[in-house]
């Protein structure tokens, strides 16, 4: 490819950028064919990060495989550790007490919020903007600190177990999330006039990188992307699970298709988690929170089974094949960066590498999830 | 989007070739078709792979509306099918049925423009000859999900523009999720 392109113009040249470089947050690398400032091809290279967890799924019982689902998407391993507990109910018929679903839906939401946090901070930083990560991570310090005295951990968690959860959550934390609701809700308008309205971000966003509803679909990009390319899309609204039907939230949703439209969904999706928390704090019953009748030994009817959540970055489906024994014959685990960063290639054509780079911060990676 | 349009449509794909099917939608629980079957049998064997057809699943106890087990040639037919129809393509995967000395190809589609209605194709391999035509053409998302596959089963997609492996090192000799794979 590089040489035949050389041969044709001699200005061409290759650029690496990766596996260590700040911008693609973790191991990624990008083969670059620049012209000049100009993108001519960006190829993303995987598998720095690869663990085979596809594997692991196989050699461990369902049970044991449930903490690598904290280790695929470390920021919303909540949404990871739900969809598979989800999964495995669906497979071998558990009831979970409705207490067990909100709280699981109140944690998987604080954790959303702290994904998007992280993400805004280090998206700002990427565009060369310092002050708001220390201002994000201030804030997603404080949801860490809830989660950690219900899950035990600060991020990779496994809380969720077959039929409900870990252990029940005390007043304080139901307080502790709603004191942090009042808290980020008067900070929003700050970090929308210190950011969202900052002149300088918004020449760099907007008009940049823009992504069509059809090349996504195409691609397969779900969660925010495909959000902010016009399509009304999210699994909590379209395949509703847990408790989700009977919470009242709006999907955001921008046409524009540029990098401004993602930022825009992310920040207005913070503000639906924290309504969607708030309403799940109002609602949640008294009672048991972990299934009376659960298996120790699950055994699953033979045959392929296939669940999808709606984590912070898009769809995550798992699709596992049970042969009857207590460890899957087959578990793929479908992530959703892995498909959003796939369509990086075409996206970025013609591109001035600084735009490129913010369009590779809006797609928001997490690489450990694409490599698996 | 029809949704009865795509079922009819993968149907009548599904049928192609295979007249003696009477009705392809009942769950066929085939034997072994040639007894060279040479694993012994077990207690909970997986089910026998079924005839080609389309099946309308349950979806809550499944996660899918539509199974369609299509030949391999087909896989690029049904590909066209369901792009046509808006959806969107979620992931490729392999299956190894060492027992069955063949292997799975997996596609799962989704819908994401309204209602849900997710679409399972699979198509079955010959484990000594793993070659299937590639949907990237028609879903560029397919090149990197092929690559996948191609890396864990080292299935062969046929006219892939890029076929090398992607997650696992480029010098690597095995295929991971290869049931007779051994740990290296």
């Amino acid at each position: 490819m590089s040489s035949q392109a050389l041969s044709q113009n001699k200005e061409r040249f290759e650029l690496n950028l990766g596996p260590q470089h700040p911008a693609t947050h973790g191991v990624l690398r990008v083969k670059l064919l620049m012209d000049g400032e100009y993108v001519v091809d960006a190829e993303p290279v995987l598998g720095y990060i690869h663990r085979m967890h596809e594997l692991m799924g196989e050699n461990r019982t369902w049970a044991q495989y449930l903490p690598n689902m904290g280790r695929l998407d470390y920021l919303s391993a909540l949404s990871y550790n739900l969809g598979y507990v989800e999964l495995v109910e669906k497979m071998a018929g558990i009831e979970v007490p409705e207490r067990a679903e909100y709280i699981r839906v109140i944690t998987t939401e604080m954790n959303r919020i702290s994904s998007h946090l992280l993400w805004f901070g280090a998206f700002v930083l990427d565009l060369g903007g310092f002050t708001p990560l220390l201002y994000a991570f201030d804030d997603r310090e404080q949801i860490l600190d809830l989660l950690e005295a219900v899950t035990g951990s600060r991020l990779t968690y496994c809380y969720f177990r077959f039929g409900g959860c870990y252990n029940d959550v005390e007043d304080d934390f139901l307080s502790g999330c709603l004191a942090f609701i009042k808290r980020l809700r008067a900070r929003m308008p700050m970090y929308h006039n210190l950011v969202t309205k900052n002149v300088i971000l918004r020449q760099r966003l907007e008009g940049v990188g823009p992504i069509s509803a059809e090349m996504c679909r195409k691609y397969g990009a779900t969660g925010p992307v495909l959000r902010g390319s016009g399509i009304n899309y999210d699994v909590r609204k379209n395949e509703p699970y847990s408790v989700y039907p009977e919470l009242d939230f709006d999907v955001p949703v921008y046409h524009e298709g540029d990098s401004m439209a993602r930022y825009m969904v992310r920040m207005d999706e913070m503000d639906q988690c924290m309504r969607i928390i708030e309403q799940a704090i109002a609602k949640i019953p008294e009672g048991p929170v972990r299934a009376e009748k659960v298996p120790k030994m699950i055994k699953p009817e033979p045959g392929d089974y296939y669940h999808a959540v709606e984590a912070a970055r898009g769809t995550f489906g798992i699709r596992a094949v049970s042969d009857g024994k207590n460890q899957a014959y087959r578990m793929k685990l479908r992530s959703p960066t892995f498909s959003n960063l796939s369509l990086y290639q075409e996206a970025s054509k013609g591109m001035l590498l600084a735009d490129a780079l913010a369009l590779m911060g809006s797609l928001d990676l997490v690489i450990p999830e694409i490599d698996r | 989007m029809n949704k009865a349009n795509v079922i009819q449509e993968l149907r009548a794909l599904a049928s192609e070739g295979m007249p003696d099917e009477p009705e392809v939608a009942a769950v066929v629980e085939q034997a072994s078709p040639e007894g060279e079957e040479g694993a012994a049998p077990k207690k909970a064997a997986p089910p026998a792979p079924r005839k080609n057809g389309v099946l309308e699943v349950d979806y809550a106890g499944k996660g899918v509306h539509v199974d369609a087990q299509v030949k391999a040639d087909q896989v690029v037919r049904a590909a066209q099918i369901l792009d046509e129809a808006g959806m969107t393509l979620e992931a490729i995967t392999g299956v190894d049925w060492i027992n069955d000395k063949e292997l799975e190809v997996v596609y799962d589609y989704s819908y994401t423009g309204g209602e849900c209605f997710r679409v399972v194709v699979r198509a079955r391999i010959p484990r000594d000859q793993a070659n299937i035509p590639t949907i990237s053409e028609v879903f560029p998302g397919a090149n990197w999900h092929e690559r996948e596959t191609f890396d864990f089963f080292g299935i062969h997609f046929e006219g892939h523009p890029q076929l090398e492996y992607l997650l696992l090192p480029e010098d690597c000799d095995f295929h991971p999720l290869l049931k007779d794979f051994k740990g290296c």
